[in-house]
Parts: C-alpha cells; structure tokens; sequence
C-alpha cells in the first residue's frame, strides 16, 4: 500500500535533496568555513588565560610603530627618524623597518572604524596574526586543489590550521613579521604556479603583487626570489621549457623586482646584491632559451641549427660569466650578507658574527624539535614526496623543491621550521589524500565489480579472473577498512598533540611569567610591565636607560624611555660598548656610562624566583660581543677552569664586574628557599661569592616585587671642591 | 681556407634561411617586433648615456632601463599569446591577450612612475 498521505511533505522534501555535485560543494564550503574559525580559536589561548596584551620583544617595537602610523599617519610614519633609541645615534626607522605588517594593521582598523566598531589599535594588533593564519588555510586548499586535487587542498588546510610549527610564529599576541609574511609567501607561490599553469599575464601581473607584498612584509622574501629561479633552471634542465613558463617568470621578475625597489628598506639590492643575482642570471637565460626556441622554429635545416646553437649558447656563457666576474671583482655586486651566509654555512657566525649566533633562534634544530612541531607530517612527508614523483608536473614539481630546500632550512635554523610549515603540510596533505582516495576506491570497487560480473555475459577467461578477484576481494575490503581506521586514528592523536603543544608550549606571552604555587595554585609574576611603568611614571621623560638590547623595545614601547641598544642589532660597535661597560669594573664602567649620557641602568635578574633567561645567564655573550670590539675584554677573565661560576670559586673579575654587582646587590640577606643560606641563588643553585657588594657611582632605584627588574640610577659626580 | 669559406657559407646560408623564414610572419607580429626592438634599442642608448654621465640618480637609471625592459618583455609574451602557430594558447583570444598586456603596462608605468624620483 502506497503511503499517500505524507506527500506534500515528501515532496518539500524531496526538493530539498540536491544533486551530488551541489552536495559536494556544500560539504566542501562547510569543512572550509570550520577550518577558518578552527584556524583563528586555537591561537587565542593565552588571550583567555592571561589577557589580550602583546608578547615577546619583537613585536612591541611593531607595536610601537603601528600605534605611531595611526597617530600620525602615513607620510610621517614613512620619513620617520627616531630618535628615541640608539641613543645618541637614532635610528632612521622610515627607512630600516618592512611595512608591510603595519599597514595591514591599520587597514583593519580603519576599515572596522569604518564599519564603526571603536576598537582599539592593540586589539587589532593583537588578533592580526590568526586572522592571516586562517587566511592562509584558505590560500593552502587553493593551492592544493592547483597541484593535486580538491581533496588533498581540504587536507592541507585542515593541516596546516592547527600545524604546530605555523603556530609557534602567530598565536594571538605574536604580532610579528611572520604572521602575515607566512600568508604572502603562500599566496604568492600558489599565484606564481597558477601563472605558470595557465600562462595567463594576470595571474603572473598577481604573482608579482604577492611578492610585493612579501618584500614588504619579511626579510625572508629573499627565499622566495632565489627558489623561483631555481625552480625555473629545474624546468629548463628536466625539458619542461614552455611559453608558459616564459611569460610566468619574465612577467613576475620585471613587475616584482620594480615594485620591491619601492620599499626602501629593500633599495636597490634587487640589482647589486649577491643574494638576488640568481633571479637575474636566470631572467637572461630564458632570454636565451625564448631566442634559441623562436630561431629553430623558423629554421627547416637542423644541421645549421646545430652550428648556430654552439656559437650562441657559447657567447652567452661567456658573456655570462665576464660580467658576473667583473661585478663580483669589482665590489658592485656585494656578497651574500652574514645573516644568510650563515645559512649556507652554518659554522659561520659562531666565529664571526657572535651577535648572529647568540640569538637562541638561530641554533640549529634539534630532531626533538621537528617532532614537536610537525608530529606525523614528519614520517608523511617523504610519503608525499612518493607520491609527487609518481605523477610529475609542473605544479608538483615546484611543491617538492620547495619542500626540499624549506626543510634544509629548517634544519640549519630552528626558527625556519616556520618556512618549511606549509610545504611539509601540503606534501603530507598529498599523502594523506591519495592514500584515502585508494583505499575507499577499493571499498567501492568491490561492489561494482560483482555487480558487472553478475549483469554481463563475460567469457570464460573473465569469469574464472572474476571468481579470483571475488575470492581475495573480502580481505581486501577488510584491509581497507582497517587502514582507513588507523589513519583516521593518527589524524585524531595529530589533532591531540597539535592543541597539547599550543596549549602548553606556545601560549606563554613572555612578558608575563606564570608558575604553580606551593598549593598548585597559579601564581603570575608581572615584574615586567611592573618596571616599565615605573620607568614611565617615576623617571624625568628624557632619561636615558641602558639595559642589554633585548629589552630595548619593550623600554621604548611600554616605559616610553629613550634606550641606547635596542633589539634591531643595527650598530654591533654600540652593543659592543654596553657589553663592555656591564663586563667592566664599576670604575671604568661609569666613564662609559657618562659618555653615553646615561641615566638608569636596567637589569633582569632570576635568582630569587628561578627564572632561567636573565642577565647573568646571558652575561658570557655580553662578554664575548664586547671582547669583539675591545680587546681589553677577555672571557678566560670570567671563568675558572673554563667553567662559568658565580659562587665563592668564581673568578675575582667576575665577582666585581658591574653586572654581578647590580644583580646580587643586597641579595646577600636574602633568604629564597627554605633550608637554604641567605644568597642562594635559585636559577644558579649556588650560593653566591662576593655577598658584601657596595656601589660606589650608582644607588638602587626600584626593585620589581619579586626582584626580576632592577633599576639603578647613575649618581651625578661630586662637587668639586 | 676551406673551412673559413665553408663557416662564410654556413653563415650566410643561416643568414639567408632565417630571412626567408621571418619574411612569412603576419604583418600584427612584425609590428610587435619592431616594437621590442624599439624598446630595447632605447635601453641601449639609456645605458650608454649613463656610462657616460654618471649613475647619480641611480633610481631614475633603473626606471628608465627597467620601463624599457619591461615593455619589451610584455610585448614578447603578448607576441607568443597572439601567435597563432602556438597551440597551447589557440583557446585565448586574442583581445583578452591584449587587455592583460594593457593591463601589465599600466601597473607598470605607474611604478615607474613612483620611482622615477
């Protein structure tokens, strides 16, 4: 019996039902829709924790600036001198900072003052980086579904939304240069290998916007202008030469390179550095190659094409090679700069460049470290590589350099792991795609085969291969099956261990300390912020302050204090001389000091609550940038049998410099754990040697609650009588 | 002598083949060459000018030279765009080709004209 009753409603119902492309778009659009709000919650962790401040040193002095761009607007902020910092010398900030961050932050919020939500700058600041992560999601399916398919581009966005390694660098707080840079390096590979594909000039006129926006946003937009090169000598050297690829790269490399010039930070080095020589040996290649392409075309005789081939490619080398001799020779075309020289060789900068090398972001990786940060992409990856090999293009070519040299990277530095992120999602994301593609193929195949074996008539030869199939079909279904459920078990442990890894490790805004309480209860240390407002408040406003250069930016953004070395690392002569003033005797030091104009002397000191990244533990490198410059500092000086100590066995240099006497004065009486004699110092686990310390030039200013900051203030001389 | 007689050979016999060859080309491509041959030629006389005179402006000499180089790549790949022998491209037609190079010169002008100082 025929229900016909229900048939308004299952008529409404059935004009709901869509056809499965529909279907497919909206699961798509869906999953997309969640991967972006994915992407931008899982940053927030240290917003609901703590609150929304910015973390880390960096991104207060583009804070500082972005705060300055609204204020004042563009025109100022692009002439800018400051002179704030570096004291006495000033920094031309116009001309030595990428704007690209800054500007992105003040187009939000103009356009949200627009839309009339009154927010603050800080805010904007603040929730800039996940808004770009989730962005970046977006571009990483595009260009997935550009190399492999819509499958794998779904995959690689989930992927790289909750990748540990991306969000190490833009968690909420982290307003940084590599919150949006990672954004414009994606989006200008995936637009330079659409441009590549398609060989349209409006995807190549996109592809050189993105990398504009990539120079103006990271000095690392240096990766991209030496892999696109290297990826067009590939093509040229596997035959992949096409029209294509010629109108991509010369479109790209003309437009790109003149927009670039406009940063001024970038200059002219597009046409008289080392680093971007590669992009323009290779622009003139393709000159070479388009040449030799147009003259066989129009050639019928192949013999004196052959001829004519020789003499041309051997004038070109030769061309080639004099003038990039000459350029070299001659000093017009510089050498690579120490920052990447010590990328190719990584011993490099310990030797010579010790300001390079005691950056703790600088140490090469450990593996501990690729585990944390990549969890199963790191076993995917070379998986995927499988895969692009399996089926060469264009497209997949370029995704396996990039994840080749991205990773070579990675393993010189910890810090680009960041760079290396997205490629190593997107190749696992091909791994992970064609894999379940396979598997759940097999589990349909199945039906179908038995299906077609029943309805046609086949012969016997088909029947018996048939009956064959049939008999291992059950194993294989079950196999697939359980494959499928152990890589959607490695999925969900990935997502475990991708939320575990943000929640602890890299939500902690620096700036403010947490740690348990004799009761697990949680308690904050917010010294910091608690000194620099002391600064600000209690301080004449043009006091100079001299501090180790970490701290530079923090005293100018949040004390508002003019500082002498900050962390831009522009002057290493400068550093150099503060090294030497804290590693002196207080005698020479306070001729250094009044030289300088100084007026308080900041130190961070971790021996009463055992915070380990404080001034004494940094003290060596201080000794060793100083030592550098003036070699009337030696760091044998400071240790004993080698060893680095602060107790009674010290070396007496130490015990009297000025830094272990700002540091340890009159935390002799104090008593820090229970059990223990007055002075012992928590992050050491000694006991210190020269207790008795007095200060002859400088008295104690303030002393943050839980002795973090230390503030001294410069005695002016004595009457002379 | 030989060998030199046959070299003059060669060259004049590739000289001529390529003449021959380039003469066939449709009337839209020659006046595209001669429009990167302009382009380039125009470069050429910037840069001697500059060897001559100094590099002081340097921003101005990149302009110039890079507007030049610019132009003349862009008509090349408008070239290969609207040659019809291509294949890869037969499905474009040809105004789209010509708006995108329109297009790509205007951004590139205007840049040039922001570095022209």
């Amino acid at each position: 019996m025929a229900t016909v009753t229900n048939t308004p409603v299952s008529d409404l119902l059935k004009s709901f039902k869509l056809k499965t492309k529909q279907q497919e778009l909206l699961i798509r659009v869906s999953i997309l829709c969640l991967v972006y709000i994915l992407a931008f919650i899982i940053r927030l962790f240290s917003v609901l924790r703590y609150e929304s401040m910015i973390h880390e040193f960096d991104p207060y002095f583009n804070y500082r600036t972005t705060l300055y761009l609204t204020q004042n607007g563009f025109y100022d902020f692009w002439n800018w001198f400051d002179y704030e910092s570096w004291y006495p010398l000033g920094r031309i900030i116009g001309g030595t900072l990428y704007p690209g961050l800054m500007v992105t932050a003040v187009l939000i919020y103009r356009i949200l003052h627009f839309l009339r939500f009154a927010v603050h700058i800080r805010e904007v600041c603040v929730l800039t980086a996940p808004f770009f992560a989730s962005n970046t999601t977006l571009v990483a399916y595009f260009f997935g579904k550009e190399i492999w398919d819509t499958g794998a581009g779904l995959v690689a966005a989930i992927l790289i939304a909750i990748c540990p390694g991306y969000i190490s660098r833009s968690v909420a707080g982290s307003y940084d240069n590599e919150g949006v840079a990672i954004f414009a390096l994606l989006f200008t590979f995936y637009l330079f290998v659409k441009a590549v594909n398609t060989g349209s000039l409006a995807w190549s006129l996109a592809s050189a916007f993105g990398y504009f926006y990539m120079v103006s946003a990271w000095g690392g937009y240096v990766f991209i202008i030496n892999l696109i090169p290297l990826y067009v000598l590939v093509l040229l050297i596997t035959g992949r030469y096409s029209m294509r690829l010629y109108i991509a790269y010369n479109c790209m490399y003309v437009l790109g390179m003149l927009l670039a010039m406009q940063i001024r930070f970038v200059g002219f080095q597009h046409v008289q550095s080392g680093e971007h020589m590669a992009a323009m040996g290779v622009f003139f290649l393709m000159q070479v190659f388009y040449f030799l392409d147009w003259v066989k075309h129009m050639l019928s005789d192949t013999k004196l094409f052959q001829a004519f081939l020789r003499i041309t490619v051997t004038c070109a080398v030769a061309v080639g090679t004099i003038a990039l001799g000459l350029g070299m020779l001659s000093g017009y075309i510089s050498p690579w700069t120490g920052r990447f020289y010590s990328l190719l060789d990584p011993t490099y900068a310990k030797d010579h460049i010790p300001i390079i090398a005691s950056v703790s972001e600088h140490q090469p990786t450990a593996w501990s470290s690729f585990m944390f940060d990549y969890h199963i992409l790191l076993f995917l990856f070379p998986a995927g590589l499988y895969f692009c090999f399996k089926r060469l293009s264009d497209a997949t070519i370029f995704i396996v350099m990039y994840g080749l040299t991205s990773m070579y990277f990675a393993g010189v530095m910890v810090r680009l792991i960041l760079v290396a992120t997205p490629a190593v999602c997107l190749i696992s994301a091909i791994a992970v795609s064609a894999t379940v593609k396979n598997l759940t193929v097999l589990l349909r195949s199945k039906n179908k085969g038995v299906l077609t074996g029943s309805t046609k008539g086949s012969s016997s030869s088909k029947a018996s291969s048939k009956a064959l199939l049939d008999q291992s079909q059950p194993f294989q279904k079950n196999g697939a099956i359980a494959l499928l459920f152990g890589a959607f078990y490695l999925l969900s442990k990935y997502a475990t261990h991708c939320t575990w890894v943000t929640s602890e490790a890299y939500s902690s805004p620096s700036i403010v300390l947490a740690a348990r309480g004799a009761h697990g209860n949680r308690v904050i240390f917010d010294d910091y912020r608690e000194a620099y407002f002391w600064l600000r408040q209690n301080t004449p406003a043009d006091a100079k302050v001299m501090s180790w250069w970490d701290y530079g930016y923090q005293i100018t953004a949040m004390g508002n204090r003019t500082v002498i070395v900050d962390n831009n690392t522009w002057n290493n002569t400068h550093i150099a001389t503060v090294g030497r003033a804290m590693s002196s005797y207080e005698d020479e030091a306070i001729e250094i000091m009044r030289s300088l104009d100084v007026d308080y002397v900041l130190v961070v000191f971790g021996g009463v609550t055992g915070y380990s990244s404080d001034d004494i533990n940094k003290f060596l490198w201080m000794v060793r940038i100083g030592g550098g410059v003036f070699p009337v500092i030696k760091e044998p000086d400071y240790l004993v049998n080698g060893e680095y100590r602060v107790d009674k066995g010290a070396a007496p240099k130490m015990l009297n410099c000025l830094m272990y006497k700002l540091c340890y004065y009159r935390f002799g009486e104090m008593l820090t754990e229970y059990g223990k004699p007055p002075g012992y110092d928590r992050a050491r686990g000694v006991e210190i040697g020269n207790k008795d310390i007095k200060l002859e030039h400088l008295e104690e200013a303030f002393t943050t609650s839980n002795w973090i900051v230390r503030i001294y203030k410069v005695k002016p001389p004595n009457n002379r009588w | 002598m030989a060998r030199e007689k046959s070299s003059k050979d060669n060259a004049q016999a590739l000289f001529n083949s390529l003449r021959s060859a380039y003469a066939v080309t449709p009337v839209n491509l020659k006046i595209i060459d001669l429009y990167v041959g302009f382009a380039v030629f125009t470069a050429l006389i910037q840069v001697v000018y500059m060897a001559t005179v100094g590099s002081f402006p340097f921003n101005s000499f990149l302009s110039g030279v890079l507007s030049c180089v610019g132009t003349a790549v862009l008509a090349v790949c408008l070239r290969i765009q609207v040659n019809k022998e291509n294949k890869e491209f037969k499905d474009l037609p040809p105004e789209r080709a010509f708006a995108d190079f329109v297009l790509c010169n205007l951004v590139l002008h205007l840049v040039i004209m922001n570095f022209l100082g």
